[in-house]
């Protein structure tokens, strides 16, 4: 079967039951997860950001103050966006295989295996 | 110049057309032969628009960074850094942290309830005619604006990177472009522009991190000692090119425009059609996840490399060699690779920009021409019912030829225009119109059809307005329309407005509207976090 013949809700429980998962405490756990990790890094991201944008568009002073030879502030904290980008990336790669992935493949699992 | 003839002049001094040409025909013919091979296995809409959702996390992510990293990021930041100093640079950050929203709130969830097309998403819980038509219509616009842009500035690289002048010349180099890229679009389907994006990937990544190398080498490592000879360079006011305010920091109304563009590229990219569509190549959620995470790691290399590429323009060419060249600031990258490499490596880069412009384009045609065969033709048109599953991918091929023709008009008529205002409007647009929508979709369980709607159209509306009553399009210095000047709004970038009005309208909307869908957002709800009953990969 190509994935072109599959409509939205074929060889998946009926409706009611996709409320009967997400009334679940595991799937309630789930989104727990997800969203406590989720909505407070893109605050903090957003954040960050932000202040580097205001920083950069009314503080060229600041920006311009030497650290170590022609390295200034301006440069350390815009490769600090970076560092920070990547390691965001790395936490939540790191949380979405502990924390989010098992329970997610168990619930999963759960659905699909009832179907048959 | 325009007497109607072909040169092939000096463009750059010491640039070789036929050098250049060969080693850009050489990676047409390569790309075409994968493209020819990719095509065999082509049959269903799944295998057409997601290449049968069977590229692996990795290939993903570097086709993503090949379908995100333009002639504009290339060419324009590196030239932006060599003359601007470090304003250039603010482009590359919002670019890079832009990811994170797709990382964190849209690939995953988007991968597991969707099919082909953001309206897909949409559609799962809501009315599917009218969310489609507008989900379409948004998609079509922005690949629209953003197609026109990089097919317009293909006319300025023609002549600065072939060294063909002349309007007929730069036209006809402009058609053969357009017509391969057709090509690769209408052959090879999602797989075979996803083997372009991977190949250019690979090769322009390759190449700025060979650059960069050598242009720290020839600084003995020294970053210190680049930015002091790019500042000597520049002469008096060169110290000005290490701290930001070079181009920005002029009045109050240019750091607002500033701060409006930087909240559009962080908030544009997650709502990027063509970006949207390259997550449902992979197989599952988690290849999605790893999708964007080599698509950070990339790209947010290439950026620390055009920092070092562009500082080293300014340092071992010079901002008034690079402003005096045809193409200007664009022609910094290449100026550093003749200066570094001579001809050869000029020769390297330059087939390299033009495909960029290849594979962004055909990147973009393909998502268009996808949201209009599965949304309108297939849902709107035929309501879900079309009779033979090959007409869809009929309409989407016939589609993709139209957009690709109207794309060679385009691009030969704004030839000689300035468009550069088109690729902030893409970014406006997909922040304001695409990402409240898809972000109140996955996350908002009460959102509906009126919220969306308004959302969508509110969006489009409020942006496409603002930025035809903006001083980008007359009144300003660089404005497309000179002689007249009928605008009223200050800012060039209207993200600052726009976003945050499209994401009250879509609230708004939503509450008016008594409609709510319990049981299926029951169901996407539990689709999208747990990848139950997910499109599978195609198995051939």
């Amino acid at each position: 079967m190509t994935d072109m013949e599959r409509g939205p809700s074929d060889g998946q429980p009926p409706e009611g039951d996709w409320a009967r998962v997400q009334a679940s405490p595991e799937f309630q756990e789930l989104r727990r997860r997800l969203r406590t990790f989720v909505f407070p890094m893109t605050a903090i991201f957003l954040g960050w950001y932000l202040l580097y944008v205001l920083v950069a568009a009314y503080a060229h002073d600041f920006m311009a103050i030497k650290l170590v030879g022609n390295i200034n502030v301006g440069l350390v904290f815009g490769l600090l966006q970076f560092v920070s980008t990547f390691v965001i990336t790395a936490l939540y790669v790191r949380f979405a295989g502990r924390r989010l992935d098992p329970l997610g493949d168990k619930i999963r699992n759960e659905v699909e295996g009832g179907s048959q | 110049m325009s007497n109607g003839t072909v040169h092939l002049a000096q463009a750059v001094e010491g640039i070789n057309p036929m050098l250049n040409f060969s080693i850009f025909g050489a990676f047409v013919v390569i790309t075409l032969i994968i493209v020819f091979r990719a095509s065999r296995n082509t049959k269903t809409a799944s295998d057409y628009y997601a290449a049968g959702r069977a590229f692996s996390g990795p290939q993903n992510g570097i086709a993503i960074s090949g379908d995100y990293l333009s002639a504009a990021s290339f060419l324009g930041i590196c030239g932006a850094i060599a003359v601007n100093g470090y304003d250039g640079f603010l482009y590359s950050i919002g670019f890079l942290v832009a990811w994170l929203v797709a990382l964190l709130l849209v690939a995953e969830l988007l991968r597991n309830t969707g099919k082909f097309t953001m309206g897909d998403v949409l559609a799962f819980r809501m009315r599917q005619r009218p969310v489609r038509a507008a989900a379409a219509l948004s998609t079509l616009s922005v690949s629209f604006f953003y197609l026109l842009a990089q097919m317009a500035g293909g006319g300025g690289l023609v002549n600065l990177l072939l060294g063909v002048q002349g309007a007929v010349g730069q036209s006809v180099v402009i058609a053969a472009v357009g017509v391969v890229m057709i090509i690769y679009v209408l052959i090879g389907g999602m797989k075979g522009t996803t083997w372009v994006q991977i190949i250019k990937a690979a090769l322009l990544i390759t190449g700025a991190f060979a650059m960069t190398m050598w242009v720290l080498a020839l600084y003995g490592f020294n970053l210190s000692g680049l930015l002091a000879e790019a500042v000597n360079m520049a002469g008096d006011n060169g110290e000005a090119m290490l701290a930001p305010g070079a181009k920005y920091g002029v009045s109050e109304m240019s750091k607002l425009n500033f701060l409006s563009l930087g909240v559009a590229l962080v908030l544009g990219t997650a709502g990027l059609p063509h970006v949207l569509m390259r997550f449902y190549t992979v197989p599952t959620a988690k290849e999605a996840r790893r999708s964007v995470v080599w698509a950070i790691v990339l790209i947010g290399a290439f950026y620390l490399f055009t920092l070092v590429l562009g500082y080293g323009a300014a340092a071992l060419v010079g901002s008034e060699t690079i402003l005096a060249a045809p193409g200007g600031v664009n022609s910094a990258a290449p100026l550093l690779a003749r200066a570094l490499g001579g001809p050869v490596l000029l020769g390297f880069i330059s087939a390299v920009a033009f495909a960029t412009i290849l594979a962004v384009v055909a990147g973009l045609t393909i998502t268009a021409s996808a949201s209009f065969a599965h949304d309108v033709y297939a849902n709107v048109i035929k309501k879900g019912a079309v009779e033979d599953k090959n007409s869809e991918v009929r309409v989407a091929r016939i589609t993709a030829l139209v957009i690709g023709a109207l794309s060679i008009v385009g691009g030969i008529l704004a030839r000689d225009q300035n468009v550069a205002f088109l690729v902030a409007l893409a970014f406006a647009v997909a922040a304001s119109a695409n990402l409240p929508t898809i972000l109140y979709s996955l996350f908002w369980k009460r959102f509906n059809t009126t919220g969306a709607l308004c959302s969508i159209y509110g969006g489009l509306i409020i942006t496409i307005t603002l930025i035809v009553f903006s001083p980008a399009v007359s009144g300003g210095e660089n404005a497309m329309i000179k002689g007249v000047d009928f605008h009223w709004f200050p800012l060039s970038n209207p993200g600052l407005v726009s976003i945050p009005l499209s994401f009250f309208l879509g609230w708004l909307g939503t509450v008016l509207s008594k409609e709510h869908n319990e049981a299926k957002y029951a169901e996407m709800e539990v689709r999208s976090l747990t990848g139950a009953g997910a499109e599978k990969a195609t198995v051939h």
